[in-house]
């Protein structure tokens, strides 16, 4: 083993560790299709479930008819609400500290709400009996708009709740009112902004949407009624949750359920909630003892389970002549639908909305929020998000960009006056956040000489002379966007979901032979975790990551843990992982001394061994280390080396970017080119790289498909016409833009490797740097604030508005 | 229902089976063929995830019925493999070049490739973009697709590979 003639820089790179481009351990079996999915199980004896739906967004059920369907050979059994209510399931707990209907209980809410759940021995079968469930209903008025949902003479929508005046969080203050939330300084705010010497106010939409993983939610409960145990198989990006949930509300042991999530195909947010399928396929299988599968098609995705955003957002900024912010204040209208189904920390009823001040030093600040219901599909879940950081990203730079036209000054210039500077951290923010470490200026100077930012305005310039001379028929626009996201929930003190708090864990385990197989509470969903996890594992015990086999998902097997949604993965389970190395390396320093026959202190950590201070050529590798941990270790010392972490993280982390986009548009057809654009991340330490870009890539895609025109849609009746992929926008390769990444790297000072996370950056920061470049295309012509999503037909509204057709 | 006879060779082994005449061809596939690499993301042609090469063709076997297939040629994700196991250049180069996050996609994605590099073996970017404009990637944002096809067509044609600076 004395392999003295490899050099350090080979040690260290055979190990595949932290900051190389692993290639991942995943595609093996996802090139071949063998990758397993929830609708890939199939167990002996098992049937399927499907929905009969609402097709009204709002009207009292006069009755229910299942005998047709019942009879139907085949279907096995039909529920309905009354069959839910003797095992007080027919509503739910909602993470929001809402509840929400499992089926149709005298009322349905929204097109599309379970009314009746269908069992039968087959999907075909349990689609055609679903035809003949009779429900009779009586149509009520419906509720669209959510500036209308407060207004004296609104619908009533939520019978349930009629005469409490107190919901989760706080006075609710009429009967379609969920909560009021303010944060910050009110008075200050009020006085600064009063003062102002330039202000803005803008009405600033960001648009009801939708996460559309590519599988759609699905489950497979099994019952074992002689051993009493439930297995459940489910698209859960937090499985320990569901566990927890499926106890609470079946009865049944925690420790009897066995919660399994797969390999997923896609989350971005869509599969944290626990939605009526699963709650229906668990008490089909309860009921009957067999296994029941359910698994929703792309239209009941899109119009029942989890849309995102539909937040409003009436913007102020104060400012100096010269361009220094001095207030902002922000109130949001937020449209939850026919239940507050969001998935946030329970204490935080618009997430972390009040990152709103952004990247900028603002003395004061205040923002309130206001949800309200409506008769639409419930959520709004964290699509991509870190709960509402993409709303209030979105809101923050679309106002800067604003107060930048008023004053006259370029967009990037009024950024980099009002950054938060990189001697201020840790920052306080005026909304309550500590910012831990960032270096705002270096990234956008960075960005903006990469991609020849003054040479594009002055392009722009002349361009738009051109226009007005009548030369051309295109306009084009510079979108600046600079994002200040906050990841990695989060300390237990004030995150949690349903009073677990939000902590992370790993669990490590060093075989004999040196190999190490290491399981997580969180679940990956394409983010690649078995590649990366096993690469700071190898960086921290020296052991080649391909020898590290990462399980998560099998909530017999995982250590607890919260899951993975708000790009928390790395920041608080990668946290766990180090410090779970850690502790095994500590173990194995002293197993090493002893092998050595010297004390503790005489050995130093060396890449993958232990070598005595001074004497290079005596070392015993960390595989040496293994084997003698099951065989010679200090007198005293347990045998074994493994170890478990739960990490509670002290702080979030707060990654940033600056993102660039070039856009180019044709006023007559409203079609919208992107030329360019730049994305620049810092995520702190950089694990894989090559993983990196990959997630800025997508999501950077899925910004460009909200910016441009993806949307969830309702017509004054409540039906969501935007059902399929026909209607809802998702790009194919032919539209999507060329993405260009790049970074810088400030470490997060308090995460045991400094990574912050990235996932949902690029979701966060590349919408505004659309939307803007769309609005600056138009600002020289006085357009005034556009709202998203710009696809052709509303630009050429645009134009048409200004006149540019005549 | 009453069930019709079908033969057709999947994957180079001739099967035969009855199914309903209702039965969409994915179904068959991944259900009575236990073949579950094509998959199911939206049932109405637009997300390509269920994509087979059948005669020759690609196509989406959401919206095909078993029995429109009998007699068919059909090739899945489960027959790009060499017989020994070997790789095919584009289930490598997906590999190489990261062309797929969550792998729901994939499938569908390195079966239509496949289809697109036998009828244009040096496709520009453009033309790839376009031969793939037919399924749908929610994790990637296509730009390592392009290239892992780029790796696998050079590969084929064994030139090497010079990956576009980004």
């Amino acid at each position: 083993m004395n392999d003295v003639s490899i050099s350090r820089e080979e040690r260290a790179e055979k190990l595949q560790g932290m900051g190389c481009r692993r290639k991942r351990v995943e595609d093996i079996r996802f090139t071949q299709g063998k990758g397993q999915y929830v609708d890939d199980i199939k167990l002996p004896g098992m049937l399927f479930g499907d929905f009969v739906r609402s097709p009204y967004a709002h009207a009292r059920i006069k009755s229910i008819d299942t005998s047709k369907a019942a009879a139907v050979k085949g279907v096995i059994a039909v529920l309905t609400a009354k069959d839910l209510k003797p095992v007080k399931l027919d509503w739910m707990p909602t993470l929001a500290g809402d509840v929400q209907m499992v089926l149709a209980d005298g009322k349905v809410l929204f097109q599309n709400q379970e009314v009746a759940f269908v069992i039968a021995e087959d999907r075909y079968i349990a689609s055609d009996a679903c035809e003949l469930v009779e429900v009779e209903y009586e149509e009520l008025p419906v509720l669209v708009d959510p500036f209308k949902a407060m207004e004296a003479n609104a619908p009533e929508l939520r019978e349930d709740l009629r005469g409490k005046t107190e919901g989760a969080h706080g006075k609710r203050k009429h009967h379609n009112h969920i909560f009021n939330w303010q944060v910050g300084d009110k008075s200050g705010t009020d006085a600064a902004i009063a003062k102002g010497e330039v202000t803005i106010k803008e009405m600033i939409s960001y648009h009801r949407t939708h996460p559309c993983p590519l599988e759609t939610c699905q489950a497979v409960a099994s019952m074992d009624k002689i051993k009493g145990e439930l297995t459940l198989w489910g698209t859960f990006q937090a499985p320990h949750v569901v566990r927890t949930v499926a106890s609470l509300l079946s009865g049944i042991p925690e420790s009897k359920i066995h919660v399994i999530a797969p390999d997923i195909g896609g989350g971005f947010g869509n599969k944290v909630g626990v939605y009526p399928g699963y709650v229906c396929a668990i008490v089909g299988s309860i009921v009957l003892g067999r296994p029941v599968k359910w698994v929703e098609d792309r239209t009941e995705n899109l119009t029942a389970t989890a849309f995102a955003r539909d937040y409003h957002m009436t913007t102020e900024i104060s400012a100096t002549k010269d361009g220094k912010v001095t207030g902002l204040r922000v109130h949001i209208l937020a449209d939850h639908g026919a239940f507050d189904a969001c998935a946030d920390p329970s204490k935080w009823p618009a997430g972390f909305a009040n990152i709103v001040t952004g990247s900028y030093d603002f003395p004061v600040a205040h923002l309130e929020v206001d949800g309200v219901y409506t008769n639409k599909a419930p959520g709004g879940v964290a699509y991509r998000c870190s709960f509402r950081v993409t709303e209030a990203a979105y809101c923050i730079e679309r106002a800067m960009d604003i107060l930048a036209q008023k004053l006259g000054m370029d967009p990037a210039d009024l950024r980099m006056k009002n950054f938060i500077q990189p001697q201020q951290f840790p920052y306080q923010s005026a909304l309550g956040w500590e910012y831990d470490s960032g270096d705002y200026p270096t990234a956008l100077k960075k960005g903006m000489e990469t991609i020849g930012y003054r040479a594009l305005r002055a392009e722009q310039k002349a361009k738009q002379e051109a226009f007005k001379r009548g030369e051309t028929r295109e306009i084009m626009g510079v979108g600046v966007a600079f994002f200040t996201e906050i990841v990695g929930a989060g300390p237990s003190r004030n995150c949690d979901i349903l009073g677990v708090g939000m902590f992370d864990s790993a669990e490590i385990r060093v075989h004999p032979t040196g190999s190490i197989i290491a399981r997580m509470g969180t679940k990956s969903q394409g983010q690649a975790h078995e590649t990366t996890y096993a690469q700071i594992i190898a960086t921290e015990l020296g052991i080649e990551a391909d020898k590290i086999m990462i399980e998560e998902g099998n909530t017999d097997t995982a250590p607890y843990g919260l899951g993975t949604y708000g790009s928390r993965s790395t920041p608080v389970a990668g946290a766990a992982t180090a410090m779970a190395a850690r502790k095994i390396r500590a173990k194995a320093q002293m197993i090493a001394a002893h092998l050595l026959e010297v004390s503790d202190y005489d050995v130093e950590w060396d890449i993958d061994r232990f070598r005595v201070k001074g004497l290079p050529e005596k070392f015993k590798t960390m595989t040496e280390i293994a084997w003698a941990a099951y065989n010679n270790v200090p007198q005293g010392m347990e045998p074994g080396l493994e170890a478990v972490n739960y990490y509670d993280p002290p702080n979030m982390t707060y990654p940033f970017g600056a993102y660039i986009c070039v856009m180019d548009i044709d006023v007559d057809t409203g079609v919208a080119k992107t030329r360019r654009f730049y994305a620049l991340d810092d995520c702190g330490t950089r694990i894989n790289p090559m993983v990196i870009e990959g997630q800025v890539h997508g999501g950077c895609t899925e910004g460009f498909a909200i910016a441009m025109g993806q949307e969830i849609r309702y017509d004054e009746m409540g039906n969501c016409i935007t059902g399929t992929l026909m209607d809802f926008f998702l790009p194919t390769a032919v539209e999507t833009p060329h993405w260009e990444t790049d970074f810088t790297v400030t470490p997060s000072p308090h995460h045991p490797i400094g990574a912050k996370g990235v996932g949902e950056s690029p979701n966060v920061g590349s919408v505004p740097a659309f939307s803007n470049a769309v609005n600056d295309a138009f600002a020289f012509l006085n357009a005034g604030h556009i709202q998203m999503p710009h696809d052709a037909w509303r630009t050429w509204e645009v134009a048409e508005r200004l006149g540019l057709h005549r | 229902m009453a069930k019709t006879h079908v033969t057709m060779t999947i994957n180079g082994q001739e099967v035969e089976a009855l199914v309903e005449p209702r039965t969409l061809l994915i179904h068959f596939l991944r259900e009575q063929m236990l073949l579950t690499g094509p998959h199911i993301g939206c049932e109405t042609s637009h997300c390509g995830a269920c994509t087979v090469d059948m005669n020759e063709m690609s196509v989406k076997s959401c919206t095909v019925f078993a029995v429109q297939a009998n007699g068919a040629n059909i090739t899945t994700i489960e027959g790009m493999a060499a017989a020994d196991g070997t790789l095919s250049a584009l289930q490598e180069g997906f590999r190489m070049m990261h062309g797929l996050q969550c792998g729901y996609c994939t499938p569908g994605m390195i079966t239509r490739a496949h289809r697109l590099l036998i009828e244009n073996p040096n496709p520009s970017e453009d033309e790839i973009r376009m031969g793939i404009a037919g399924n749908l990637c929610r994790c990637t944002g296509y730009q390592n697709i392009v290239k892992s096809i780029q790796y696998a067509a050079a590969k084929i044609n064994g030139v090497p590979f010079h990956e576009a600076a980004e």
